[in-house]
């Protein structure tokens, strides 16, 4: 809906990092990064986040590009979506990056839609996107948790007061690589795990990641232990395009003979955090590939899973996921 | 939500006070850099510009516009700034949180993109920043600085051929109501420039972030299929 034009900013663009790292430290929590801005803009135009200067990261070569490095790639984070999708090295070693890309959103949201972002976008949950004073919000209730709560696309694990799951679709996928976020601020530079980059709301219930407002998420780093394995994305949304999953997997699965050798999985859509299924790799080592390893896998996936009220569906749909994800190995 | 409109700005075309005045945004402005030591002329201009706070007398922008808060000075983006739309260079005046749609639209008169949701959920408003499509609602003007823009109206040939692609979607009865139309076009467009001879699948791919209320996809599609052929 077109409401009007987005409230009065103040618009940076620097051209190295050092430059952004600056007024990032300058403007700290009125200060915004801005990749792609279609996280970001939506929010402007709805008065849900209004801060006081945009620091346009386009203009930094770099963090552009994707890079060989002696034990894997890097990505800059303005890395487009599009480009990680068409990229020759991704597709080559790991294409499940490449797949989760090109699952995201719509054709023109990749074109300018960046790695960086698409990890550190905030939730969708709707409630708190109409502007409500959730607990996300600072407020003290959660409307998406109460019995006549329109919840279906909300989570089934990890709830702590917040229920709303991760909408990334590359966030799965970079947990199961084992990626590396590299993460600069004015003080100097930090990697995190993607494993650990994402936050829970029992840590803090304002917050989608770990940085804080004065870092910026430079660089993703995977390692060669999962190249070329054998992998597995699918993504079950309302529509095709532009939906945020309702299920997501990720699998990367290393396969000898008729045995899965080891596996690294995680779900998107159902926690606040991409859920890796440690439980169900530990299964699928060693463990023969046939039926009943693939069932036992999807029994696993979901145990623990607290449904809300309408979105149980997403249980069977978590565990068939995962249940196809090994049988095509 | 409250809309915090600021005081003493209304539109565009608000007259500038002949004596700096603290309370008016424009002079607070002014005041505060007089007080700065050594601030040249082309300083101050460009302060101004940068903070939001001068006025321009050529906006179509009307009840649209909230955005003249006074803000911090300093460092932020100078307002007026060239495009190059459709093989033209234009000098316009940009808000620093303009996006694209709204200045072809209410700036250079180019309504041919249209505005569905204003939200990056439908392609109506698509446009090719450098031949690759992307919403021009989701996009911010001032990061277009530099590189091409076109729009449906710079596809036509200066002596009033239409684009191939024009030409097939009236051949394929690709529109209906029309008013996704702009946006269709420019999607095959940017398909055809990557890839002259796709797939029927391959377009139903690129064509994906497209919306049609009229459900004409396939009639589209068989326009951007004829396209390929007759190019
Ligand atoms: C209609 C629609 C449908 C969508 N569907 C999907 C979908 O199906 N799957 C999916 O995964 N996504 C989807 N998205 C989300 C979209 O892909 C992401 O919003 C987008 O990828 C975010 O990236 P961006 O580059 O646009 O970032 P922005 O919107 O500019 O930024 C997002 C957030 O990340 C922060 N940020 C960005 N880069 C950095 C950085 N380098 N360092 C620190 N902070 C940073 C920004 O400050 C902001 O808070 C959809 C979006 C829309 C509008
Ligand atoms: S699920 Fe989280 S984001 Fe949604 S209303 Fe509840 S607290 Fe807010
Ligand atoms: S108006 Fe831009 S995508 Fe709908
Ligand atoms: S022709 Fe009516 S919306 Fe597409």
């Amino acid at each position: 809906m077109l409401k009007d034009m987005m409230p009065h900013v103040e618009l940076f663009q620097p051209t190295d990092v050092d430059n952004a790292l600056a007024l990032m430290g300058r403007f700290g929590s009125d200060g915004w990064a801005l990749a792609g801005g279609h996280d970001s803009l939506a929010w402007f135009k709805d008065r849900g986040k209004r801060p006081s200067a945009l620091i346009d990261l386009a203009g930094i070569s770099e963090l552009l590009g994707i890079r060989e490095t002696s034990d894997g790639i890097e990505i800059g984070a303005m890395t487009t979506l599009t480009e990680i999708e068409l990229h020759p090295m991704i597709r080559e070693k790991f294409a499940l990056l490449a797949d989760a890309a090109r699952h995201v959103a719509s054709p023109q949201i990749r074109n300018s839609g960046t790695l960086g972002g698409n990890v550190c976008q905030d939730t969708r949950c709707w409630y708190y996107r109409l502007g409500v004073g959730c607990y996300r919000a600072g407020g003290n209730t959660c409307y998406a948790d109460t019995p006549e709560a329109m919840n279906r696309e909300h989570c089934l694990f990890g709830a702590d007061r917040c229920v709303a799951v991760t909408p990334s679709d590359t966030a799965p996928a970079l947990v199961a690589l084992d990626a590396t976020m590299v993460i600069r601020n004015g003080q100097g530079e930090r990697e995190v795990k993607a494993e650990d980059f994402f936050m829970r709301p029992g840590i803090d219930i304002t917050r989608m990641t770990v940085l804080n407002p004065a870092d910026l998420l430079t660089t993703i780093r995977i390692p060669n232990t999962w190249a070329g394995a054998h992998f597995y994305f699918e993504k079950v949304a309302d529509r095709n395009t532009w939906d945020f999953a309702l299920v997501s997997v990720a699998a990367a699965m290393k396969v000898s003979g008729d045995r899965i050798q080891d596996a690294r999985i995680a779900c998107g859509g159902v926690e606040c955090v991409p859920k890796r299924l440690t439980g169900v790799e530990k299964l699928l080592k060693g463990a023969l590939l046939n039926d009943e390893t693939a069932d036992a896998a999807g029994a696993a996936a979901t145990r623990g899973a607290k449904p809300l009220n309408y979105n149980h569906f997403k249980i069977p749909l978590m565990e068939n996921l995962v249940k196809r994800a090994v049988r095509s190995a | 939500m409250t809309d915090v409109r600021p005081a003493g700005v209304d539109l565009p075309g608000a007259a500038v006070h002949p004596r700096p005045h603290a309370d008016d945004p424009f002079d607070a402005a002014l005041l505060m850099l007089e007080g700065r030591r050594n601030v040249s002329r082309r300083e101050f201009i460009k302060g101004v510009i940068a903070s939001g706070v001068a006025v321009s007398g050529a906006t179509y922008f009307g009840a649209a516009c909230t955005g003249l808060a006074p803000a911090p000075l300093g460092g932020g983006v100078e307002r007026l700034i060239s495009l190059n739309v459709n093989g033209q260079v234009r000098r316009v005046d940009v808000l620093p949180g303009e996006t694209l749609a709204m200045t072809l639209r209410y700036k250079l008169g180019l309504t041919g993109t249209k505005l569905g949701c204003d939200r990056g959920e439908c392609g109506a408003c698509t446009v090719l920043i450098d031949d690759v499509a992307q919403y021009s609602c989701s996009t911010l003007t001032h990061r277009v600085r530099g590189q091409e823009i076109t729009t449906v109206e710079g596809l036509e040939t200066p002596s009033g051929e239409l684009h191939p692609v024009q030409q097939a979607f009236i051949d394929e009865l690709g529109p209906q109501c029309g008013f996704c139309t702009p946006g269709q076009v420019m999607s095959a467009v940017a398909l055809l420039k990557a890839n002259p001879d796709p797939t029927r699948e391959e377009a139903r791919a690129a064509m994906a972030g497209n919306l049609c209320r009229c459900g004409a996809y396939d009639h589209y599609l068989n326009g951007i299929m004829r396209a390929a052929r007759e190019a």
